[in-house]
């Protein structure tokens, strides 16, 4: 089990942001992805979990061994704690959610709606599910967003634990997470050339006359 | 798959589900109908069977952009989509959901609103059946256009727009045999006809509703 990206580009919106881009991410390992804002590491991270076709390049390790999270956490406001977890988990085959309620500390909040969480205790909840999928490769977008310290103490120990096991993380991420052991991948020499011909100076090309 | 469609019926029966809006409509329309027409029951009688079908339609239509729009704004359809489910089994599961919660309820108050516009007494069990048999299509057909429509803002009119001609041969039909059966002839080719645009429709729909969500969530 590895994943492995070779000479991978990827594009938004049809407009290519990253190219030429290749690592290895083995179990026990955590890369963390760097990059300004708009420099593809949503892009990147949606494109490995199979949620938007790749321009180019390969991608050893097919999306059902990932379990992606993104800014949006998937909750329903209308459910609990436990029946949001509970979903997911049953979802994927996975009985038992008390260790991922313990490991994210939400067992006193386990019969509350979602609606009445804070924007921590969601961005908990949602990294819980995390557990509960039991994929061995985590992809994780932004996971600190509205987390305190305590909490991003807490979710790097449960990073850590799943390192432990055999698994593996990718992380795009703005802050310390306070895994020292993480590799850390700069987005910014892989950025993509626009090409001429995909037109974005507009009409001031030389067509432009055509339309005049 | 099973508790996929737990956690929707759970959704739609909990406050702000939207589960009663299909049926509301339906009984304000067949309440309203004989206010605006008249009294005179024959004239009733004469179209009860196609308001009951067009309000049925409309009702359906209501919660249409509800299947995916949710799921798409809190970020659950990116999950389900790398999800071990299918796709295509999500959105089965889903227009079920949609059809538990729309349209058997809705097949179920039909008679009783039969009563209110005057429905010839032979009409009421096919009324009852093609309601049962065609609102599936309904549903189904609606979760392929609200996939066709998930990323947009306000996409509502134009999945209505997409959606109300394939649902024309439905109507037809299921008008058609509730006509039929009222005025005492044999109702069973339009019921068949019904039952086949269903059966297509549940065949073939997941399909191409699973690749119009897989682009539009690219």
């Amino acid at each position: 089990m590895e994943l492995r990206v070779t000479e991978l580009a990827c594009a938004r919106g049809g407009l290519p942001l990253i190219e030429g881009l290749s690592f290895a991410v083995g179990p026990g390992e955590a890369l963390v992805l760097r990059g300004p804002n708009g420099s593809g590491k949503t892009t990147l991270l949606r494109t490995l979990a199979g949620l938007q076709p790749a321009l180019d390049g390969e991608i050893s390790c097919p999306p059902e061994q990932m379990a992606y999270a993104a800014h949006a956490d998937g909750l329903k406001s209308t459910l609990s704690v436990r029946e949001n977890l509970g979903f997911w988990a049953a979802i994927h085959g996975v009985s038992d959610i008390e260790p991922a309620l313990e490991a994210m500390n939400l067992r006193d909040l386990a019969d509350r709606q979602a609606q009445h969480l804070s924007a921590g205790q969601k961005r908990r909840l949602g990294l819980a599910r995390l557990i509960v999928t039991g994929r061995w490769l985590w992809v994780l977008d932004e996971p600190t967003v509205s987390l305190d310290a305590a909490s991003v103490a807490l979710f790097a120990g449960v990073v850590r634990a799943h390192l432990a096991t055999g698994g593996a993380a990718l992380l795009a991420t703005h802050i310390d997470l306070g895994l020292p052991e993480a590799r850390v991948l700069d987005l910014g020499p892989y950025k993509a050339e626009i090409p001429a011909d995909l037109g974005f100076g507009g009409f001031d090309g030389e067509n432009g006359g055509a339309f005049l | 798959m099973i508790a996929l469609l737990i956690r929707d019926l759970r959704l739609a029966f909990r406050a702000g589900g939207g589960f009663g809006l299909g049926l509301g409509f339906f009984l304000i329309l067949a309440v309203l109908v004989p206010l605006g027409v008249g009294p005179d029951p024959a004239t009733l009688g004469l179209i009860a069977p196609g308001i009951l079908w067009v309000g049925a339609l409309l009702a359906c239509l209501l919660s249409l952009d509800r299947i995916f729009a949710l799921d798409h704004e809190d970020g659950s359809l990116d999950l389900l989509a790398t999800s071990p489910i299918p796709l295509e089994g999500v959105v089965a599961i889903k227009a079920l959901a949609h059809w538990i919660t729309t349209g058997l309820p809705l097949a179920l108050a039909a008679p009783v609103l039969g009563i209110l516009l005057n429905l010839a007494a032979p009409g009421f069990g096919v009324l009852i059946v093609s309601l049962a048999l065609g609102t599936p299509a309904l549903s189904m057909i609606g979760a392929f256009g609200a996939a066709l429509t998930v990323g947009l803002k306000r996409g509502g009119l134009l999945m209505s727009l997409l959606v109300l001609p394939l649902y024309m041969p439905t109507l037809v039909f299921g008008a058609q045999a509730v006509t039929r059966a009222a005025q005492g002839l044999d109702a069973a080719t339009p019921l068949l006809l019904l039952s086949g645009i269903t059966a297509g429709s549940v065949a073939l729909l997941p399909f191409a509703a699973a690749f119009a969500l897989r682009i539009n969530l690219r």
